[in-house]
Protein backbone atom coordinates (compact mmCIF):
# COMPACT_ATOMS: atom_id res chain seq x y z
CA UNK A 1 0.00 0.00 0.00
CA UNK A 2 1.35 3.56 -0.67
CA UNK A 3 1.81 6.56 1.72
CA UNK A 4 -0.33 9.04 1.24
CA UNK A 5 0.40 12.57 2.69
CA UNK A 6 -1.63 14.33 4.66
CA UNK A 7 -1.53 18.19 5.32
CA UNK A 8 -2.81 19.81 7.93
CA UNK A 9 -2.37 23.71 7.72
CA UNK A 10 -1.60 26.53 7.74
CA UNK A 11 -5.13 27.29 8.28
CA UNK A 12 -6.88 24.43 10.06
CA UNK A 13 -9.67 24.39 12.80
CA UNK A 14 -7.27 22.51 14.87
CA UNK A 15 -4.94 24.96 14.89
CA UNK A 16 -5.36 28.86 16.14
CA UNK A 17 -2.27 30.06 14.96
CA UNK A 18 -1.45 29.10 11.47
CA UNK A 19 0.90 26.64 10.74
CA UNK A 20 1.57 23.61 8.58
CA UNK A 21 2.19 19.79 9.40
CA UNK A 22 2.41 17.31 6.85
CA UNK A 23 2.00 14.09 8.17
CA UNK A 24 3.09 10.87 5.70
CA UNK A 25 1.10 7.99 6.67
CA UNK A 26 0.88 4.15 5.98
CA UNK A 27 -2.54 3.15 6.11
CA UNK A 28 -3.63 4.73 9.70
CA UNK A 29 -0.31 4.79 11.24
CA UNK A 30 1.83 7.84 10.98
CA UNK A 31 5.44 7.14 9.58
CA UNK A 32 6.78 10.45 9.17
CA UNK A 33 6.22 14.19 9.78
CA UNK A 34 7.44 17.52 8.46
CA UNK A 35 6.67 21.05 10.22
CA UNK A 36 6.86 24.29 8.29
CA UNK A 37 6.50 27.44 10.17
CA UNK A 38 6.64 31.26 9.86
CA UNK A 39 3.14 32.38 9.55
CA UNK A 40 3.90 34.39 12.66
CA UNK A 41 7.13 35.67 12.23
CA UNK A 42 6.71 39.28 12.57
CA UNK A 43 10.65 40.63 13.66
CA UNK A 44 9.71 40.78 16.94
CA UNK A 45 13.74 40.85 18.28
CA UNK A 46 14.50 43.47 15.46
CA UNK A 47 11.60 45.75 16.72
CA UNK A 48 12.99 45.12 20.19
CA UNK A 49 16.36 46.46 18.76
CA UNK A 50 14.52 50.20 17.86
CA UNK A 51 13.16 50.21 21.29
CA UNK A 52 14.57 52.04 24.50
CA UNK A 53 14.47 48.97 27.58
CA UNK A 54 11.34 50.07 28.91
CA UNK A 55 9.11 49.95 25.64
CA UNK A 56 10.93 46.65 24.75
CA UNK A 57 8.93 45.11 27.69
CA UNK A 58 5.71 46.23 25.54
CA UNK A 59 7.30 44.26 22.31
CA UNK A 60 8.14 41.24 24.11
CA UNK A 61 4.73 40.79 25.74
CA UNK A 62 2.95 40.40 22.37
CA UNK A 63 5.49 37.75 21.36
CA UNK A 64 2.37 35.45 22.51
CA UNK A 65 -0.92 36.32 24.58
CA UNK A 66 -0.94 33.57 26.83
CA UNK A 67 2.52 34.09 27.52
CA UNK A 68 2.75 37.75 28.33
CA UNK A 69 3.78 37.68 31.70
CA UNK A 70 6.59 34.71 30.77
CA UNK A 71 8.38 36.64 28.19
CA UNK A 72 8.71 40.38 30.12
CA UNK A 73 9.92 38.63 32.95
CA UNK A 74 12.47 36.68 31.62
CA UNK A 75 13.53 40.13 29.61
CA UNK A 76 13.48 42.26 32.61
CA UNK A 77 15.69 39.63 34.63
CA UNK A 78 18.02 40.14 31.53
CA UNK A 79 18.33 43.55 31.85
CA UNK A 80 18.89 43.41 35.41
CA UNK A 81 21.37 40.82 34.87
CA UNK A 82 23.51 43.11 33.02
CA UNK A 83 24.77 45.02 36.29
CA UNK A 84 24.68 44.29 39.46
CA UNK A 85 21.07 45.34 40.89
CA UNK A 86 18.45 44.34 43.45
CA UNK A 87 14.76 44.40 43.07
CA UNK A 88 12.57 44.93 45.87
CA UNK A 89 10.83 42.04 47.49
CA UNK A 90 7.51 43.71 47.18
CA UNK A 91 8.34 43.81 43.52
CA UNK A 92 9.27 40.27 43.08
CA UNK A 93 6.09 39.24 45.37
CA UNK A 94 4.02 41.10 42.77
CA UNK A 95 5.85 39.40 40.10
CA UNK A 96 5.74 35.81 41.48
CA UNK A 97 1.55 36.55 41.76
CA UNK A 98 0.50 37.68 37.99
CA UNK A 99 3.21 34.69 36.51
CA UNK A 100 1.09 32.11 38.70
CA UNK A 101 -2.00 33.64 37.19
CA UNK A 102 -0.95 33.49 34.13
CA UNK A 103 0.48 29.54 34.79
CA UNK A 104 -3.44 28.75 36.19
CA UNK A 105 -5.23 30.40 33.23
CA UNK A 106 -2.99 28.69 30.19
CA UNK A 107 -3.14 25.37 32.01
CA UNK A 108 -6.79 25.41 32.13
CA UNK A 109 -6.29 26.83 28.25
CA UNK A 110 -4.87 23.80 27.21
CA UNK A 111 -6.89 21.77 29.41
CA UNK A 112 -10.40 23.02 27.94
CA UNK A 113 -8.63 22.38 24.22
CA UNK A 114 -7.23 18.84 24.73
CA UNK A 115 -10.94 18.28 25.88
CA UNK A 116 -11.91 19.60 22.48
CA UNK A 117 -9.64 17.46 20.60
CA UNK A 118 -10.59 14.51 22.00
CA UNK A 119 -14.53 15.32 21.37
CA UNK A 120 -14.64 15.89 25.12
CA UNK A 121 -16.53 19.28 24.86
CA UNK A 122 -17.83 19.24 28.30
CA UNK A 123 -14.43 19.89 29.40
CA UNK A 124 -13.54 22.22 26.99
CA UNK A 125 -16.49 24.25 28.36
CA UNK A 126 -15.83 23.99 32.28
CA UNK A 127 -12.22 24.82 32.14
CA UNK A 128 -12.94 27.90 30.10
CA UNK A 129 -16.06 28.86 32.23
CA UNK A 130 -13.32 28.62 35.29
CA UNK A 131 -10.97 30.32 33.67
CA UNK A 132 -12.83 33.20 33.57
CA UNK A 133 -12.74 33.61 37.03
CA UNK A 134 -8.67 34.04 37.42
CA UNK A 135 -8.72 36.63 34.20
CA UNK A 136 -11.21 38.47 36.76
CA UNK A 137 -8.95 38.23 39.49
CA UNK A 138 -6.08 39.53 37.14
CA UNK A 139 -7.82 41.85 35.79
CA UNK A 140 -8.47 43.31 39.25
CA UNK A 141 -4.82 43.31 39.49
CA UNK A 142 -3.28 44.30 36.84
CA UNK A 143 -6.76 46.02 34.55
CA UNK A 144 -6.29 43.72 31.52
CA UNK A 145 -7.45 40.28 31.08
CA UNK A 146 -4.72 38.90 28.83
CA UNK A 147 -1.55 41.51 28.15
CA UNK A 148 -0.84 43.01 31.98
CA UNK A 149 1.99 45.23 31.28
CA UNK A 150 2.94 44.74 34.84
CA UNK A 151 6.57 44.26 34.22
CA UNK A 152 9.46 46.88 33.90
CA UNK A 153 13.62 46.51 34.05
CA UNK A 154 13.76 47.02 37.70
CA UNK A 155 10.15 46.25 38.98
CA UNK A 156 6.82 46.35 38.46
CA UNK A 157 4.51 49.19 37.32
CA UNK A 158 1.53 49.14 39.40
CA UNK A 159 1.33 48.34 42.71
CA UNK A 160 -1.67 46.15 44.63
CA UNK A 161 -4.03 47.69 46.81
CA UNK A 162 -4.74 46.35 50.20
CA UNK A 163 -8.10 46.51 49.32
CA UNK A 164 -8.26 44.16 46.71
CA UNK A 165 -6.37 41.05 47.95
CA UNK A 166 -9.32 40.08 50.12
CA UNK A 167 -11.72 39.90 46.62
CA UNK A 168 -8.64 38.46 45.19
CA UNK A 169 -8.44 35.37 47.20
CA UNK A 170 -12.21 34.84 47.76
CA UNK A 171 -11.96 34.70 44.21
CA UNK A 172 -9.55 32.29 43.55
CA UNK A 173 -11.04 30.35 46.59
CA UNK A 174 -14.20 29.81 45.07
CA UNK A 175 -12.72 27.94 41.87
CA UNK A 176 -10.46 25.17 44.38
CA UNK A 177 -13.72 23.24 44.57
CA UNK A 178 -14.02 23.25 40.66
CA UNK A 179 -10.87 23.01 39.92
CA UNK A 180 -10.60 19.67 42.41
CA UNK A 181 -14.13 18.53 40.32
CA UNK A 182 -12.46 18.15 36.93
CA UNK A 183 -9.48 16.93 38.54
CA UNK A 184 -11.77 13.51 39.75
CA UNK A 185 -13.48 13.95 36.05
CA UNK A 186 -10.48 13.54 34.74
CA UNK A 187 -8.69 11.52 36.24
CA UNK A 188 -10.73 8.52 37.40
CA UNK A 189 -12.66 9.19 33.58
CA UNK A 190 -12.31 5.54 32.40
CA UNK A 191 -12.92 6.68 28.76
CA UNK A 192 -10.24 9.18 29.10
CA UNK A 193 -7.75 6.69 30.52
CA UNK A 194 -8.67 4.24 27.50
CA UNK A 195 -8.34 7.32 25.54
CA UNK A 196 -5.23 8.72 26.68
CA UNK A 197 -3.34 5.91 28.73
CA UNK A 198 -0.05 5.44 26.56
CA UNK A 199 -0.31 7.30 23.94
CA UNK A 200 2.53 9.48 22.44
CA UNK A 201 4.65 7.94 24.70
CA UNK A 202 7.74 10.54 25.42
CA UNK A 203 10.63 8.37 26.83
CA UNK A 204 13.00 9.33 29.67
CA UNK A 205 16.44 9.74 27.30
CA UNK A 206 14.43 11.40 24.30
CA UNK A 207 13.22 13.96 26.81
CA UNK A 208 16.54 14.17 27.59
CA UNK A 209 17.79 13.86 24.08
CA UNK A 210 15.26 17.00 22.49
CA UNK A 211 15.82 19.04 25.33
CA UNK A 212 12.46 19.28 26.32
CA UNK A 213 11.22 21.65 28.53
CA UNK A 214 8.54 22.51 30.81
CA UNK A 215 5.28 19.78 31.61
CA UNK A 216 6.57 17.86 28.52
CA UNK A 217 9.91 16.99 29.97
CA UNK A 218 8.40 16.82 33.40
CA UNK A 219 5.81 14.54 32.43
CA UNK A 220 8.32 12.05 31.46
CA UNK A 221 10.38 12.24 34.78
CA UNK A 222 12.73 14.78 34.29
CA UNK A 223 12.56 16.71 37.27
CA UNK A 224 13.28 20.46 35.60
CA UNK A 225 12.34 23.18 36.68
CA UNK A 226 13.57 26.73 36.57
CA UNK A 227 11.94 27.85 39.50
CA UNK A 228 13.81 25.07 41.69
CA UNK A 229 17.09 24.89 39.77
CA UNK A 230 17.62 28.50 40.46
CA UNK A 231 15.11 29.85 42.05
CA UNK A 232 14.09 33.31 40.84
CA UNK A 233 11.13 35.96 42.14
CA UNK A 234 9.46 34.91 45.37
CA UNK A 235 9.88 31.02 44.66
CA UNK A 236 12.09 30.58 47.48
CA UNK A 237 9.97 32.05 50.21
CA UNK A 238 7.05 29.23 50.46
CA UNK A 239 7.05 25.25 49.90
CA UNK A 240 5.36 23.83 46.80
CA UNK A 241 6.16 20.89 45.27
CA UNK A 242 7.62 19.90 41.49
CA UNK A 243 5.28 17.57 39.75
CA UNK A 244 7.02 14.37 38.47
CA UNK A 245 5.15 11.97 36.41
CA UNK A 246 7.12 8.49 34.71
CA UNK A 247 5.37 7.44 32.12
CA UNK A 248 5.35 10.47 29.73
CA UNK A 249 2.05 9.68 27.57
CA UNK A 250 -0.33 12.55 27.32
CA UNK A 251 -2.52 10.95 30.22
CA UNK A 252 0.61 12.29 32.50
CA UNK A 253 0.77 15.51 31.01
CA UNK A 254 -2.66 15.98 31.77
CA UNK A 255 -1.29 15.22 35.33
CA UNK A 256 1.10 17.03 35.40
CA UNK A 257 -0.35 20.29 34.64
CA UNK A 258 -4.06 19.83 36.56
CA UNK A 259 -1.30 19.20 39.62
CA UNK A 260 0.41 21.83 38.89
CA UNK A 261 -2.36 24.53 38.77
CA UNK A 262 -3.18 23.35 42.30
CA UNK A 263 0.37 24.20 43.63
CA UNK A 264 -0.03 27.41 41.63
CA UNK A 265 -3.17 28.27 43.12
CA UNK A 266 -0.83 27.57 46.82
CA UNK A 267 1.60 29.85 45.66
CA UNK A 268 -0.58 33.19 44.30
CA UNK A 269 -2.59 32.64 47.33
CA UNK A 270 0.58 32.72 49.83
CA UNK A 271 2.11 35.64 47.99
CA UNK A 272 -1.22 37.59 48.33
CA UNK A 273 -1.51 36.37 52.25
CA UNK A 274 2.28 37.57 53.11
CA UNK A 275 2.75 40.31 50.36
CA UNK A 276 5.90 42.92 52.22
CA UNK A 277 5.46 46.28 52.22
CA UNK A 278 8.12 48.78 50.35
CA UNK A 279 9.15 49.91 46.84
CA UNK A 280 7.94 48.41 43.81
CA UNK A 281 10.14 50.20 40.82
CA UNK A 282 14.11 50.86 41.82
CA UNK A 283 13.64 53.48 39.12
CA UNK A 284 16.59 52.61 36.54
CA UNK A 285 18.05 55.20 35.23
CA UNK A 286 21.40 53.87 32.65
CA UNK A 287 21.60 50.41 31.61
CA UNK A 288 25.68 50.05 31.54
CA UNK A 289 27.40 48.40 28.71
CA UNK A 290 27.41 44.27 29.07
CA UNK A 291 25.71 41.29 28.19
CA UNK A 292 22.58 39.69 30.05
CA UNK A 293 20.80 36.39 30.08
CA UNK A 294 17.32 36.00 31.94
CA UNK A 295 15.42 32.85 32.18
CA UNK A 296 12.11 32.04 34.00
CA UNK A 297 9.92 28.72 33.89
CA UNK A 298 6.77 29.79 31.79
CA UNK A 299 4.23 27.64 31.70
CA UNK A 300 5.19 25.63 28.80
CA UNK A 301 8.37 25.33 29.82
CA UNK A 302 11.47 27.27 30.39
CA UNK A 303 11.51 31.27 28.30
CA UNK A 304 15.42 32.38 27.92
CA UNK A 305 16.40 35.92 26.74
CA UNK A 306 19.54 36.85 26.11
CA UNK A 307 20.16 41.23 26.09
CA UNK A 308 22.97 42.80 25.21
CA UNK A 309 23.97 46.80 25.44
CA UNK A 310 26.36 49.35 24.81
CA UNK A 311 25.48 51.81 27.39
CA UNK A 312 23.05 53.52 24.77
CA UNK A 313 19.01 53.33 25.85
CA UNK A 314 18.35 50.54 23.43
CA UNK A 315 19.49 46.95 23.50
CA UNK A 316 22.09 46.22 20.49
CA UNK A 317 21.51 42.91 20.85
CA UNK A 318 17.95 40.97 21.82
CA UNK A 319 17.49 37.01 21.62
CA UNK A 320 14.48 35.23 22.41
CA UNK A 321 14.21 31.36 22.72
CA UNK A 322 10.83 30.52 23.59
CA UNK A 323 9.88 26.56 25.21
CA UNK A 324 8.05 25.50 22.34
CA UNK A 325 11.01 25.95 20.26
CA UNK A 326 12.21 22.94 22.17
CA UNK A 327 9.23 21.30 22.66
CA UNK A 328 8.18 21.00 18.74
CA UNK A 329 10.53 18.85 17.52
CA UNK A 330 9.71 15.98 20.57
CA UNK A 331 6.33 15.75 18.12
CA UNK A 332 8.68 13.84 15.84
CA UNK A 333 9.12 11.00 18.44
CA UNK A 334 6.45 11.14 19.99
CA UNK A 335 3.87 10.71 16.78
CA UNK A 336 5.75 8.23 14.48
CA UNK A 337 4.02 4.94 14.89
CA UNK A 338 0.65 6.69 16.04
CA UNK A 339 -2.65 6.66 14.49
CA UNK A 340 -4.01 9.71 12.93
CA UNK A 341 -6.47 10.30 15.25
CA UNK A 342 -4.27 10.27 17.81
CA UNK A 343 -2.04 12.57 15.98
CA UNK A 344 -3.88 15.60 16.75
CA UNK A 345 -3.67 14.72 20.88
CA UNK A 346 -0.27 14.09 20.92
CA UNK A 347 0.05 17.80 19.05
CA UNK A 348 -1.77 19.38 21.24
CA UNK A 349 -0.17 17.48 24.55
CA UNK A 350 3.00 19.56 24.33
CA UNK A 351 1.08 22.75 24.42
CA UNK A 352 2.83 23.84 21.33
CA UNK A 353 2.63 27.99 20.90
CA UNK A 354 3.39 29.36 17.77
CA UNK A 355 4.08 32.70 18.03
CA UNK A 356 5.98 32.53 20.85
CA UNK A 357 8.81 30.11 18.43
CA UNK A 358 8.72 31.78 15.19
CA UNK A 359 11.69 33.79 15.63
CA UNK A 360 13.87 34.57 12.48
CA UNK A 361 12.87 31.56 9.72
CA UNK A 362 15.87 30.85 7.56
CA UNK A 363 14.70 27.65 5.65
CA UNK A 364 17.93 25.57 4.59
CA UNK A 365 16.79 23.41 1.85
CA UNK A 366 19.49 21.94 0.71
CA UNK A 367 22.40 24.43 0.78
CA UNK A 368 19.94 27.14 -0.43
CA UNK A 369 18.89 29.94 2.18
CA UNK A 370 15.35 31.11 1.43
CA UNK A 371 16.00 34.37 2.71
CA UNK A 372 19.89 35.02 0.97
CA UNK A 373 21.79 38.73 1.31
CA UNK A 374 20.57 40.20 -1.59
CA UNK A 375 17.09 39.15 0.19
CA UNK A 376 17.82 41.20 3.60
CA UNK A 377 18.63 44.04 1.46
CA UNK A 378 16.28 44.20 -0.83
CA UNK A 379 13.93 43.96 2.61
CA UNK A 380 15.96 47.22 4.40
CA UNK A 381 15.69 49.24 1.08
CA UNK A 382 12.18 48.30 1.02
CA UNK A 383 11.63 49.35 5.00
CA UNK A 384 13.22 52.67 4.28
CA UNK A 385 11.28 53.13 1.45
CA UNK A 386 8.04 52.96 3.67
CA UNK A 387 9.61 55.14 6.18
CA UNK A 388 10.03 58.04 3.86
CA UNK A 389 7.27 57.89 2.59
CA UNK A 390 5.65 57.96 6.06
CA UNK A 391 7.60 60.64 7.41
CA UNK A 392 6.96 62.96 4.08
CA UNK A 393 10.65 62.67 3.09
CA UNK A 394 11.52 62.08 -0.39
CA UNK B 1 -31.49 44.30 1.31
CA UNK B 2 -30.80 41.55 -0.73
CA UNK B 3 -32.18 37.52 0.25
CA UNK B 4 -29.06 36.39 0.57
CA UNK B 5 -28.10 38.72 3.07
CA UNK B 6 -31.07 39.07 4.64
CA UNK B 7 -30.63 34.94 5.16
CA UNK B 8 -26.68 35.70 6.54
CA UNK B 9 -27.68 38.01 9.20
CA UNK B 10 -29.76 35.79 11.01
CA UNK B 11 -26.85 33.15 11.62
CA UNK B 12 -23.67 34.40 11.06
CA UNK B 13 -21.28 31.87 10.98
CA UNK B 14 -17.88 32.87 11.16
CA UNK B 15 -14.19 31.87 10.25
CA UNK B 16 -11.33 32.67 12.38
CA UNK B 17 -8.23 33.79 9.96
CA UNK B 18 -4.87 34.31 12.04
CA UNK B 19 -2.17 36.15 10.07
CA UNK B 20 0.14 36.20 12.29
CA UNK B 21 -1.34 37.61 15.70
CA UNK B 22 -0.05 36.96 19.11
CA UNK B 23 -2.52 34.44 20.03
CA UNK B 24 -4.26 37.16 22.53
CA UNK B 25 -7.53 37.98 19.83
CA UNK B 26 -7.74 34.26 18.81
CA UNK B 27 -8.14 33.13 22.16
CA UNK B 28 -10.42 36.03 23.14
CA UNK B 29 -12.70 35.02 20.28
CA UNK B 30 -12.99 31.54 21.53
CA UNK B 31 -13.66 33.09 24.87
CA UNK B 32 -16.62 34.39 23.15
CA UNK B 33 -17.55 31.06 22.47
CA UNK B 34 -17.86 29.26 26.18
CA UNK B 35 -20.23 29.66 28.84
CA UNK B 36 -19.66 32.94 30.22
CA UNK B 37 -20.24 35.35 26.86
CA UNK B 38 -21.68 32.74 24.60
CA UNK B 39 -22.24 33.92 21.62
CA UNK B 40 -23.98 30.70 20.39
CA UNK B 41 -27.07 31.64 21.67
CA UNK B 42 -27.40 34.56 19.18
CA UNK B 43 -26.66 31.75 16.16
CA UNK B 44 -23.16 32.61 15.46
CA UNK B 45 -21.36 29.49 15.48
CA UNK B 46 -17.33 29.27 15.12
CA UNK B 47 -17.19 27.18 12.00
CA UNK B 48 -14.18 24.75 10.38
CA UNK B 49 -14.33 25.19 6.97
CA UNK B 50 -14.18 28.82 5.23
CA UNK B 51 -16.71 27.28 2.42
CA UNK B 52 -19.73 27.14 5.61
CA UNK B 53 -18.61 31.03 6.13
CA UNK B 54 -20.53 34.34 6.54
CA UNK B 55 -18.38 36.08 8.43
CA UNK B 56 -14.52 36.03 8.63
CA UNK B 57 -12.77 37.02 11.91
CA UNK B 58 -9.29 38.44 10.81
CA UNK B 59 -6.69 38.89 13.61
CA UNK B 60 -3.35 39.63 13.40
CA UNK B 61 -1.04 41.99 11.29
CA UNK B 62 -0.46 40.40 8.19
CA UNK B 63 2.75 39.04 7.57
CA UNK B 64 4.56 38.37 4.27
CA UNK B 65 3.77 34.62 4.57
CA UNK B 66 0.39 34.69 5.54
CA UNK B 67 -0.85 37.30 3.37
CA UNK B 68 -0.82 34.74 0.08
CA UNK B 69 -2.80 32.78 1.61
CA UNK B 70 -5.70 34.95 3.24
CA UNK B 71 -6.13 36.36 -0.56
CA UNK B 72 -6.29 32.50 -1.43
CA UNK B 73 -8.92 32.13 1.48
CA UNK B 74 -10.70 35.39 0.56
CA UNK B 75 -11.55 34.39 -2.85
CA UNK B 76 -12.98 30.96 -1.29
CA UNK B 77 -15.34 32.41 0.92
CA UNK B 78 -18.89 32.24 -0.53
CA UNK B 79 -20.23 36.15 -1.05
CA UNK B 80 -21.75 38.35 0.34
CA UNK B 81 -19.50 37.73 2.96
CA UNK B 82 -18.66 40.27 5.92
CA UNK B 83 -15.01 41.18 7.33
CA UNK B 84 -14.22 41.89 10.85
CA UNK B 85 -10.75 42.81 11.69
CA UNK B 86 -10.08 42.14 15.61
CA UNK B 87 -7.63 43.96 17.03
CA UNK B 88 -5.43 46.65 16.96
CA UNK B 89 -2.74 45.06 14.23
CA UNK B 90 -5.05 44.60 11.83
CA UNK B 91 -6.39 47.76 12.13
CA UNK B 92 -3.31 50.20 11.98
CA UNK B 93 -0.97 47.00 12.75
CA UNK B 94 0.34 48.64 16.46
CA UNK B 95 3.32 48.05 17.64
CA UNK B 96 4.15 46.03 14.13
CA UNK B 97 4.30 49.00 12.00
CA UNK B 98 8.11 49.17 11.67
CA UNK B 99 8.64 45.72 11.22
CA UNK B 100 10.03 44.33 8.24
CA UNK B 101 7.88 41.26 7.34
CA UNK B 102 4.73 42.99 8.09
CA UNK B 103 3.98 45.64 4.97
CA UNK B 104 1.07 46.09 3.92
CA UNK B 105 -2.04 46.66 6.90
CA UNK B 106 -5.07 44.22 6.50
CA UNK B 107 -7.44 46.76 4.29
CA UNK B 108 -5.41 47.11 1.39
CA UNK B 109 -5.33 43.59 0.94
CA UNK B 110 -9.27 42.78 1.44
CA UNK B 111 -11.93 44.57 1.60
CA UNK B 112 -12.93 45.31 5.67
CA UNK B 113 -16.70 45.85 7.58
CA UNK B 114 -15.77 46.32 10.94
CA UNK B 115 -13.05 46.99 13.30
CA UNK B 116 -12.70 46.34 16.70
CA UNK B 117 -9.82 47.82 17.97
CA UNK B 118 -8.24 47.02 20.93
CA UNK B 119 -4.96 44.75 22.38
CA UNK B 120 -6.77 42.48 22.90
CA UNK B 121 -10.26 43.92 22.70
CA UNK B 122 -12.38 42.36 25.32
CA UNK B 123 -15.18 39.50 24.05
CA UNK B 124 -17.73 42.53 24.95
CA UNK B 125 -16.27 44.34 22.45
CA UNK B 126 -16.17 42.12 19.65
CA UNK B 127 -19.73 41.39 20.54
CA UNK B 128 -21.20 44.77 20.67
CA UNK B 129 -18.61 44.95 17.32
CA UNK B 130 -20.77 42.33 15.69
CA UNK B 131 -24.00 43.65 16.76
CA UNK B 132 -22.95 46.87 15.20
CA UNK B 133 -22.19 45.44 12.16
CA UNK B 134 -25.58 43.26 11.93
CA UNK B 135 -27.12 46.73 12.40
CA UNK B 136 -25.31 48.72 9.91
CA UNK B 137 -25.69 45.88 7.23
CA UNK B 138 -29.33 45.17 7.96
CA UNK B 139 -30.29 48.97 7.99
CA UNK B 140 -32.01 48.61 11.45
Amino acid sequence: MGKTIIPIGPYHPLLEEPELFTLTVDGETVVDIDMRMGYNHRGIEKLSEGLVFDNSTFVVERICGICSTSHPWAFTRAVEDIFPMEVSMRAKYIRTIIAEGERIHSHLLWLGLAGHFLGYNTVYMWAWKLREEILDVMEILSGNRNSYAMFKPGGVRRDIKAEDIPICLKKIDSIVPTLIMIKKAVLDDPVLHARLKGVGVLSYQDAIDFSALGPTSRASGVARDVRKDSPYGAYQEMDWNMIVTQNGDVLDKAVVRILEMIEAINIMKYCLENLPDGEIDACIKDVPPGEGIGHIEAPRGETFHYVKSDGTNRPVRHKVRAPTFMNLPTYKATVIGQTISDATIILAAIDPCYCCTERVAVKNDGGKMLYNGQDLVRLSQEKTERMRRRMGVK
Amino acid sequence: MSLKLKALLKSPWVFHLSTGSCNNCDIEILDCLTPRFDIERFGMLLTGSIKHADVLLVTGSCNRMSVERLKGLYEQVPKPCLIVAIGTCTGSRGLFIDSYNCPVPLDKIIPVDVYIPGCPPKPEAMIAGIVKLIQKVGGS
